[in-house]
């Protein structure tokens, strides 16, 4: 088990340095980010210094050698855009993403496996036909357009809820949390549902799937010959049985969930890593972009880690093997 | 179409009275945060503008962009390149601190700092004397008329301040350390509004500050800025109630705020001239089928495109009808401004028809455009338009819009101006005319830094000579003379096709009355809250 994880995490090492060289690779086509960093009256002279001050002269071996190096020292280089350290920025706005992306996670989860289930277990009555016919349409509709939506609603026309931002937080250390004010709680509740909608409907039909599938099987028909209770088949063996899948999909959907909150984040101005990264996209804000793209990186390594673990507590077979 | 000018919302916020002793929080969103607080980190005009609630320069400019004395009292132009400055006594900054002529002469040597954005300002000084505490003497390289007006954005910080936050230099880009950034995130001006939290993208909170110097309109004691990026929620922040005022709002959400209950967009011109550019230095077009030669140096054909493109249409069709057409670079409101001139080329297409025919391109040619798409009011939809206009009359275009940060890499000649025709914006930051005299109407020279957004390289010696000596000259009747001369040869030789000055655009809550100023800066002194 110590092997296997230590594997992991050097092969994490590997991903990292793979998706910053792409990036950096990338970087080039982005656009020029002086233009953004001086006023018009400032000169050529002082912009072609600046540039190459900022060594974005060299080319994207150096650049991305000189990144890496100082990234192995904790340094992520300072913002082009904000003018502050961008490792301060990201501790600053990972709170919010995870807060975020925790909520509609859990949201996702707790509405999506019991759908999922009863749709499964009664294909046939109203609700599982509606739950499904919803499920389609959080299935098509793009995160952005639901969003606005909800916020048309909810924001503008009921007037209930806050229609941008995080609301008042409260600092707890180096965690900054809205959990803790009434504001806070409020305004996390639409950008969750945006988030949570697609994960949700996807989690709805990917446990009927499966759920009809283990349905079917031998076992299932053996253990009820056996008489035991529908109630114990369902939830113990049915249910157990459909999860191996079930928890590989969630797990990179968690992942997915941080690292693509940026659209709703940027629809409800959600001061996470999202929206640091979307506008770092569009000022060109080159040490923002290849930090934010490492931890990404990083998070979906740790995910995948996390899920293969799993697999040893749900699937007793793997256990035997190793 | 329901528009407020500028005149009636300042004439209701007299109507109203001003300065009430209750609480009163001002909420607004721009669509980006400032990238400093230091007042010498970026020559920008978002940046300087919301920094001018809590820094101040020796002069100001007033709502209607009129050049008001600030921290100085008095001016006065003793030689033909010396100035004698009386400052305001009893100014204090946020901290207490005295504001005196010390603090002037530091805050002239810090924009002269290796980070500082301000050094052009900077630099029109040469030096700056101490006659007494209240009083100095300003000398500059050569006679220069405009010195007071250059001064507005040249803001003032407190020696002592700076020298205790290790600030005493401007932060800049790439300042890695954060002792040096103290500037950039702390603030301590001689304003009406004190910083009291911020978080960069996210908020910034001010409350007013009580030894302010002026009796000014505003009655606002609290104001929360948060910048929101997206266009939709910005507009949906204001009509939930939740903001007071947000800019800049999209075109096409007016009709939407005009609807909506409790809030209203505020429109008026801007100081920014769009318009057109067209290659006229190269031998032969990068973007075009045309080889061996470049059509755009005949100034029969850039006359043609300048006959075919239909200012009105565009002003209707895709600005609303909010857009001022225009025939000069240079907006009403800026300094030098000649009226004679701001007649459009005519739009007549049979004449452009006739001119291409003339020129030898009957059926016309190809051409490449470069356009920005998230810089100016509708510009990739501006674009669009033009290109249908041109292909009336035989000159088919291909467009490239991209975001502006890809636009401005590829045209700007740090990329050699790799483009053959274009579209920019332009509000000159000293609010003169010299200032287009000089980056888009001379020739591109690094060495003399002329004509650096010509990107088009017009270039016509006559014009260089009168950019030269209106800089010089202070004498304002012949100057203007000069100005007018430049004009008409740049009309004549088709350098540019301006197309308009566009629209401010903002969206109001109803009861909140203020003033838009015509380059887009929003000043809180005039923010009046009614009931």
């Amino acid at each position: 088990m110590f092997k296997f994880i230590s594997m992991r995490l050097l092969q994490s090492v590997v991903v990292m340095l793979v998706v910053g060289l792409i990036a950096f690779a990338l970087f080039r086509f982005v656009g020029d980010p002086i233009n953004n960093m001086v006023g018009q009256d400032t000169t050529l002279e002082e912009r072609e210094a600046l540039t190459e001050s900022l060594g974005l002269n060299d080319p994207f071996l150096v650049q991305y050698g000189r990144f890496i190096s100082n990234a192995v020292q904790g340094d992520f280089g300072m913002s082009y855009r904000l003018r502050q350290p961008v490792s301060g920025l990201i501790a600053e706005r990972f709170p919010a993403t995870l807060e975020l992306s925790l909520i509609s996670a859990v949201l996702a989860l707790v509405l999506g496996v019991p759908m999922g289930i009863y749709t499964a277990l009664k294909p046939k009555s109203l609700f599982s036909r509606s739950f499904m016919t919803i499920s389609l349409m959080g299935v098509s509709l793009p995160t952005f357009l639901i969003g606005i939506l909800l916020i048309l609603f909810f924001g503008v026309t009921l007037r209930w809820l806050p229609t941008f931002g995080r609301g008042e937080v409260v600092d707890l250390g180096w965690w900054s949390t809205g959990f803790l004010t009434s504001s806070g709680l409020k305004s996390i509740i639409l950008p969750a549902i945006t988030l949570a909608v697609f994960q949700m409907t996807l989690i709805v039909r990917l446990v009927r799937a499966e759920m009809l599938e283990v349905l079917r099987t031998d076992y299932i028909k053996f253990a009820h010959a056996r008489g035991l209770s529908p109630r114990l088949i369902n939830f113990s063996i049915a249910l157990r049985n459909t999860l191996v899948p079930v928890i590989t999909i969630i797990g990179l959907q968690v992942g997915s969930i941080i690292a693509f909150a940026i659209i709703t984040e940027s629809v409800f101005q959600w001061p996470g890593m999202g929206l640091l990264f979307i506008q770092a996209v569009s000022e060109v804000d080159i040490p923002v972009m290849a930090a934010y793209l490492l931890l990404i990186a990083f998070v979906f390594v740790v995910i995948n880690l996390i899920v293969d673990i799993l697999y040893f507590v749900v699937d007793p077979r793997l256990r035997v093997q190793s | 179409m329901k528009i407020k000018s500028i005149l009636a919302a300042s004439a209701c916020a007299l109507a109203l009275g001003a300065g009430s002793a209750n609480a009163e929080t001002f909420k607004w969103s721009f669509q980006g945060d400032v990238q400093s607080l230091d007042p010498h980190g970026l020559n920008e005009t978002f940046t300087l503008g919301f920094l001018g609630n809590v820094y101040e320069g020796l002069t100001y400019y007033d709502k209607n962009l009129e050049l008001q004395p600030g921290l100085a009292v008095s001016w006065e132009n003793t030689g033909p390149t010396t100035w004698i400055f009386k400052l305001r006594e009893g100014v204090k900054f946020h901290d207490g601190g005295d504001f005196n002529a010390d603090d002037v002469i530091f805050s002239w040597k810090r924009t002269l700092t290796a980070g500082s954005d301000m050094k052009g300002y900077g630099s029109r000084m040469k030096d700056i004397k101490k006659i007494d505490d209240y009083t100095i003497e300003v000398e500059t390289p050569a006679p220069n008329p405009i010195l007071p007006r250059e001064l507005v954005f040249y803001y003032m910080m407190d020696k002592e301040w700076s020298e205790k936050h290790g600030s005493v230099e401007a932060t800049s880009p790439k300042a890695a350390d954060s002792t040096a950034t103290y500037a950039a995130q702390n603030a301590n001006g001689t304003g009406p509004f004190i910083l009291t939290e911020r978080q960069p993208d996210v908020r910034s909170t001010f409350k007013r500050f009580d030894g302010y110097w002026k009796d000014i309109p505003t009655n606002v004691t609290e104001v929360n800025f948060t910048p929101i990026s997206q266009g939709a929620t910005r507009v949906a922040a204001l009509i939930s109630g939740e903001l007071d005022l947000v800019y800049p709002v999209p075109v096409q959400d007016w009709n939407r705020l005009e609807e909506a209950e409790g809030v209203s967009p505020l429109t008026g011109p801007e100081a920014r001239t769009i318009f057109l550019g067209m290659d006229q230095w190269r031998d032969e077009l990068l973007y075009s089928n045309i080889k061996g030669k470049n059509p755009l140096k005949d100034k029969r054909v850039r006359a043609a495109m300048a006959h075919a493109i239909d200012l009105n249409a565009i002003d209707k069709k895709i600005m609303r009808g909010a857009a001022v057409p225009s025939g000069l670079l240079i907006a009403p409101q800026i300094n030098g401004h000649d009226a004679d001139f701001n007649k459009p080329y005519a739009y007549d297409p049979e004449k452009s028809k006739a001119l291409l025919t003339e020129a030898g391109y009957p059926e016309g040619f190809e051409l490449g455009m470069d356009c920005p798409n998230n810089r100016y009011v509708n510009d990739e939809k501006i674009c669009q338009a033009v290109v249908g206009l041109l292909a009336r009359v035989g000159i088919k275009v291909d467009l490239n819009a991209q975001p502006k940060s890809k636009y401005f890499a590829k045209v700007s000649p740090q990329n050699g101006n790799d483009t053959s025709f274009y579209l920019l914006g332009w509000t000159p930051s000293s609010m003169d005319v010299h200032n287009v005299l000089y980056n888009l109407m001379s020739s591109f020279d690094t060495e003399k830094n002329t004509g650096q957004f010509n990107y088009g390289r017009y270039s016509n010696p006559r014009i260089d000579e009168i950019a030269s000596n209106v800089e010089k000259e202070t004498d304002q009747a012949k100057r203007q003379k000069m100005v007018a001369e430049a004009f008409s040869i740049l009309k004549e030789d088709v350098g540019y096709l301006p197309l308009h000055q566009q629209p401010l655009s903002w969206g109001v809550r109803d009861g909140v009355t203020l003033s838009q100023r015509a380059d887009n800066v929003l000043d809180i002194r005039y923010v009046v809250i009614g009931k």
